[in-house]
């Protein structure tokens, strides 16, 4: 694999881009490894390549049914923030964007991340307690979020409507500077080259049908649409897929998945400097590098494995923008699509041992798992290579369904998010 | 948008009059106070969620207002029957052959 560097850009610019070459390999699947992930989203390619990297475990794949980030890496709006209620959820998510900070570095890959703020709007009395608690535990937990005037919101983005007459009219927003979007698809192709280039095999068109065990229960290894692959440990990474992959050895699992959808704009030149969420109107805006501006839906209301939903959320939605932005009401739709977002009784993910000895769950990440994916692979690496969790995902088991001690970021958040 | 048939009403309407309301025939345990944390968990918090034919409850709620049951395909999203709350869940073959009538 070759570094990308200022030196290798001017090289390749004299001679025509012809020596990039492959970025990542396309191996065949050895007769087994220590470990596989199965699942190459985000938050697969990160553990893969956090166990590489941090443990030295390289004897590992990842299998994919698909393409590599075709799941709901690619199909997200990719928000990310760490503004979370419970201090559970601070560490794991602050976690998050303090590698975010430096991820391209590490990655030798431009994964994008732009800290442009993410602003949650407030349009009534009680979207501004809890806008304001959540400021108060953010602070504590040393995560940045700040309350602003809607005057101030309206400077720190223009396009807002913040017009008493407005059909819902802005009394305040929450702002983490520190929050802002990365390229979804970068992030899947960095995490990919940098842990192939540490021996990592990523194996696309491979779907794990089956999960082998000997007759102590122990995971031998997965069967696959390209053969059995035997394993001592295998880590299941597959979102909205979670349920049907665990059933396969038998764990059943406090899960449901929805579809989720999101839409983008033509393309129009830089007019929309943040992000925008409104969990009142259930929207969120933010613009794209390309220039598309990138609209966020909230999940139909009953379980489906089909990646559509109905078109009147989409609707809702867009009503919602304009009225927020009536700079935007003429703006043409290009696009929309839905991925389908596994969701977990409290809203927070599973990252843990199971009962299954040698088989981990990596999942419940719903509508906002992208924010964490680096922190998510970090953890799970750790978790796996160590057969016990890291201190920031400790709370994340499952177990806590029982035992009642939930981290319910549902209660705190009440939609989407 | 689904189109639900409300097996009151009789009749077939758009899905935005209608609740989902999640998985259906899981009993509510009679003495819940006797149960283990085990037990309870899986009562309360662990579900199917098949990829596949699922069984689930709706509420007509802006017409008829009551719940009833539906089997609907996860992958297609197409039901396969909807039915009264109260009724044993269906015989799928049967109601797979009486869509397949409707349908042509
Ligand atoms: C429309 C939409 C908008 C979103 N917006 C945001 C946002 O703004 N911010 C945010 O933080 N999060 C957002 N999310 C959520 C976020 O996308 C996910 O939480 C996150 O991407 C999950 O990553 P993952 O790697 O776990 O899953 P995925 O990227 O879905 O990867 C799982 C992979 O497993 C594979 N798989 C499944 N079954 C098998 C099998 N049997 N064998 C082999 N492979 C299998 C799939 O093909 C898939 O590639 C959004 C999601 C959607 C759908
Ligand atoms: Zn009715």
């Amino acid at each position: 694999m070759r570094r990308f560097s200022g030196f290798a850009v001017a090289r390749e610019a004299m001679r025509a881009h012809k020596g990039w070459g492959r970025q990542w390999d396309s191996p065949e699947p050895r007769s087994s490894y220590d470990v596989i992930i199965v699942g190459a989203g985000g938050h697969g390619l990160a553990t893969a390549y956090y166990l590489a990297k941090e443990h030295g475990i390289t004897n590992v794949a990842v299998l994919e049914k698909g393409w590599l980030g075709g799941g709901n890496t690619g199909r997200n709006t990719t928000i990310i923030r760490s503004n979370y209620l419970y201090d559970e959820s601070a560490g794991l998510y602050d976690h998050a964007v303090k590698l975010w900070e430096g991820l391209s570095q590490d990655l030798n890959y431009n994964v994008m991340y732009s800290p442009r703020g993410v602003m949650m709007l407030a349009h009534n009395v009680h979207d501004e307690q809890v806008l304001k608690r959540h400021i108060h535990a953010n602070r504590l937990n040393g995560v940045d979020n700040e309350w602003l005037t809607p005057e101030q919101a309206g400077e720190y983005c223009p396009p807002l409507n913040i017009s008493k007459g407005a059909r819902y009219p802005v009394t305040g927003a929450a702002l983490q500077r520190r929050g802002g979007t990365a390229r979804h698809d970068a992030v899947a192709w960095g995490y990919a080259r940098a842990a192939s280039a540490r021996g990592v095999h990523v194996i696309e068109n491979c779907a794990v049908t089956g999960i082998r065990r000997s007759g102590n229960g122990q995971v031998t290894g997965v069967e696959t649409t390209r053969g059995f692959i035997g394993a001592k440990k295998v880590g299941v990474v597959a979102a909205g897929h979670t349920s049907v992959l665990m059933e396969m050895a038998d764990v059943r699992m406090p899960l449901e998945s929805f579809p989720l959808q999101a839409l983008v704009s033509e393309p129009v030149k830089p007019c929309f400097p943040c992000v925008v969420m409104s969990n009142s109107v259930h929207a969120y805006i933010s613009q794209s590098d390309k220039g598309e501006l990138v609209i966020g839906a909230g999940t139909d209301q009953y379980t489906s494995y089909s990646q559509t939903g109905g078109l009147h959320i989409l609707k809702d939605t867009l009503e919602a923008i304009c009225e927020m932005f009536p700079v935007f009401t003429r703006m043409k739709m290009l696009r929309s699509w839905g991925g389908i977002v596994d969701v977990t009784p409290d809203r927070s993910p599973i990252i843990a041992r199971t009962p299954v000895p040698g088989l981990y769950v990596n999942c419940g990440w719903g509508t906002g798992g992208f924010k964490a994916t680096p922190g998510s692979g970090h953890v799970f690496a750790h978790t796996i290579a160590n057969d016990n969790p890291h201190p920031i995902n400790e709370g994340f088991t499952l177990e806590r369904f029982t035992t009642g001690r939930l981290i319910d970021e549902a209660a705190a958040a009440a939609v989407a998010h | 948008m689904l189109l639900i048939h409300c097996p009151y009403c009789e009749e077939a309407r758009p899905e935005i009059e209608f609740r989902h309301a999640g998985e259906a025939h899981i009993a509510r345990p009679a003495d819940i106070a006797s149960l283990t944390d085990e037990e309870f968990s899986r009562f309360f918090f662990y579900r199917d969620n098949p990829k596949g034919i699922t069984f689930e409850r709706w509420r007509h709620l802006h017409g008829c207002a009551r719940f009833f049951n539906a089997a609907r395909d996860t992958v297609t999203d197409k039901f396969l029957v909807t039915y009264p709350a109260g009724e044993a869940k269906p015989d799928l073959v049967e109601a797979a052959n009486e869509n397949a009538k409707g349908a042509t």
